[in-house]
């Protein structure tokens, strides 16, 4: 066999390799509309948002419920991981003595690697009981914003750390000059410069907030309803789907398909976004 | 003379400056209570269950007794069947990206993109293509194989991803060694390239494989809960990370074995980590030498 012939099929077998790849993504977004359709064209798109509940055995398929505990449990999830988790890599790059810093740094990164199962497992085991003798049942919005804050503080930790790594030395240098202060530096200089990357970090962290399923799964109750207080147990989508798929046919299972579509397009717009500010993305 | 007084007064800056250190360091304080404390429940109420018995024999009595011998077993083999697909195809797909695309064009961005998109969709939602293609469409049923894909599917794009910045870290001197003694495209590549780019291949298939191991919500629709021992790949085979789920939801009582089994699955995970570590090292001290 000659060079170019074995040239040649290296390239062709890379080239089918890459278009499988990339289309799998198709295959998948085919898969979830085909499963999708027969409940968006029998009982309407409309019918999802403004619909008289979630009874799905009965015809009646409204998301909102699930979509606004969705929304609740993320945002406040973020609302709490983003300044734990600025300050996190402030302080590993500017306050830690250096081993303290390191093992700060392990720490974080242990946190990161984390299952879900796990954080949702002892959630449950430590943080509802403590919920529950605040106010009842103790599996709530809150639990679930908590532990999902301690999940996704690491995204913004580890994205902010990334980005005060890439600034260069000579603010530091020109601060100094200037006679400012320690905290005056990262509050004048440095947090403006990081600020893209803080925030890319901390859409990334709301993606995957939203995209979790195991930790509100596991201890914010799965009750199905607009929650008016932090300790009203809720019912987010991606639990919505874990609990019912197993039994669901049917209309019922094409609406979990619907949802599952809702979901990936809102965690796709928030990565999208993410990706297109501009800051460094740290893959935690 | 006008006013060109713009700092705020000495006073308010030193409380600031004060306030700031003090958020600083409670909010570290706070995040490694949180981390001693989530240890110490893992260790305190994991360990105790955890012997040799425990990793080597079946659960009994709904998993509150027993072991997870046949758990492990299952674990192993999705994660073994997720890797095997995805790694080659994973490789070939990053060396396209990384050796014959133009960096910038058209293909790589269209590439690129739907694997950007490919990371970011929830594996839940992994779990309903699985369900759907998989284990109906395909006829795979509730099995380890149906598990295994759907997880190489949803760790393909970071394979792809860490293995193509391996690839551009080569330096293109060795390219152009290469070319300069008439190598062929496919003799750079298995002679040159990837031996170089061997520790960041590694590593990414490190990381897959732990991504692997700690997934739940795609498995439990694929792979299924079935906690026998599994005899082939077409069976129904329970992951370590859906035990836990299950002894923590649905097995009243079952939450001491649901800690030990978690501790398996982070002493597994940090072990596997710490291995990419150390390969790494090793290939690049060796790499070095060579040079």
């Amino acid at each position: 066999m000659s060079r170019l012939d074995r040239d040649t099929r290296l390239l062709w077998s890379l080239s089918a390799s890459a278009v499988l790849a990339s289309g799998l993504l198709l295959l998948i977004v085919l898969f979830l509309a085909a499963e999708s359709w027969p409940a968006l064209s029998r009982v309407g798109i409309q019918a999802f948002f403004f619909g008289k509940g979630w009874h799905p055995t009965e015809g009646a398929f409204d998301l909102t419920p699930m979509l606004v505990a969705s929304l609740a449990t993320s945002t406040l999830a973020m609302a709490v991981a983003v300044p734990f988790g600025v300050a996190s890599a402030l302080f590993q790059r500017f306050y830690a003595p250096v081993l303290f810093g390191q093992i700060y740094l392990w720490i974080i990164v242990l946190l990161a690697g984390t299952p879900s199962v796990v954080l949702g497992l002892w959630g449950l085991t430590t943080i509802v009981p403590l919920i529950l003798w605040l106010a009842p049942p103790g599996t709530s919005l809150i639990a679930g914003s908590l532990i999902l804050s301690l999940m996704i503080m690491p995204t913004v930790a580890l994205t902010t750390d990334a980005a005060l790594a890439a600034l260069p030395q000579s603010h530091w240098a020109g601060a100094a000059a200037l006679g400012l202060s320690r905290e005056a530096t990262i509050i004048n200089v440095i947090l403006p410069s990081a600020r893209a990357s803080i925030f890319a970090g901390s859409i990334l962290a709301l993606a995957r907030a939203l995209g979790e399923t195991m930790v509100v799964l596991m201890v914010s109750g799965n009750v199905v309803q607009v929650p008016t207080s932090l300790f009203d147990p809720v019912r987010t989508l991606t639990a919505n789907i874990a609990l019912e798929m197993a039994y669901a046919t049917g209309d019922h299972r094409s609406s979990l398909f619907v949802s599952g579509l809702a979901l990936a397009g809102l965690v796709l717009i928030l990565a999208i976004a993410a990706r297109r500010s501009g800051g460094h993305v740290v893959h935690a | 003379m006008p006013d060109v007084c713009v700092a705020p007064p000495a006073a308010y800056l030193h409380v600031r400056d004060t306030l700031l250190r003090a958020a600083v360091w409670s909010a570290t304080l706070l995040v490694g209570a949180v981390f001693a404390w989530l240890l110490a429940d893992l260790l305190g109420q994991g360990a105790a269950r955890i012997d040799w018995s425990f990793l080597t024999s079946a659960p009994r009595n709904a998993g509150r007794s027993g072991g997870i011998a046949p758990i492990l077993v299952s674990t192993l083999v999705v994660v073994v069947v997720a890797i095997a697909v995805a790694a080659p195809l994973g490789l070939a797909t990053a060396v396209l990206l990384a050796e014959v695309v133009r960096r910038g064009g058209r293909t790589e961005r269209l590439i690129g993109l739907s694997l950007d998109v490919l990371a970011g969709i929830p594996s839940i939602v992994f779990g309903l293509f699985g369900n759907a293609f998989f284990c109906i469409w395909l006829g795979l049923g509730f099995s380890i194989l149906a598990g295994g894909l759907t997880l190489a599917c949803m760790v393909l794009p970071i394979l792809i991803r860490t293995a193509e910045s391996g690839l551009r870290m080569v330096p293109n001197d060795w390219r152009f060694g290469a070319a300069a003694l008439g190598l062929s495209r496919a003799a750079t590549l298995w002679q040159i390239l990837i031996p170089a780019a061997a520790p960041a291949l590694l590593a990414g298939l490190m990381l897959g494989i732990g991504r692997a191991m700690a997934e739940t919500a795609a498995l439990v629709f694929t792979s299924g809960y079935v906690d026998r021992m599994p005899s082939s790949l077409w069976d129904s085979g329970r992951a370590i990370s859906v035990h836990i789920y299950d002894l923590s939801m649905n097995v009243a009582g079952g939450d001491q074995s649901a800690y030990a089994s978690a501790l398996v699955l982070i002493v597994l995970l940090i072990m596997i980590n710490s291995a990419a570590i150390w390969l790494a090292d090793i290939l690049l001290v060796r790499r070095i030498k060579m040079i």
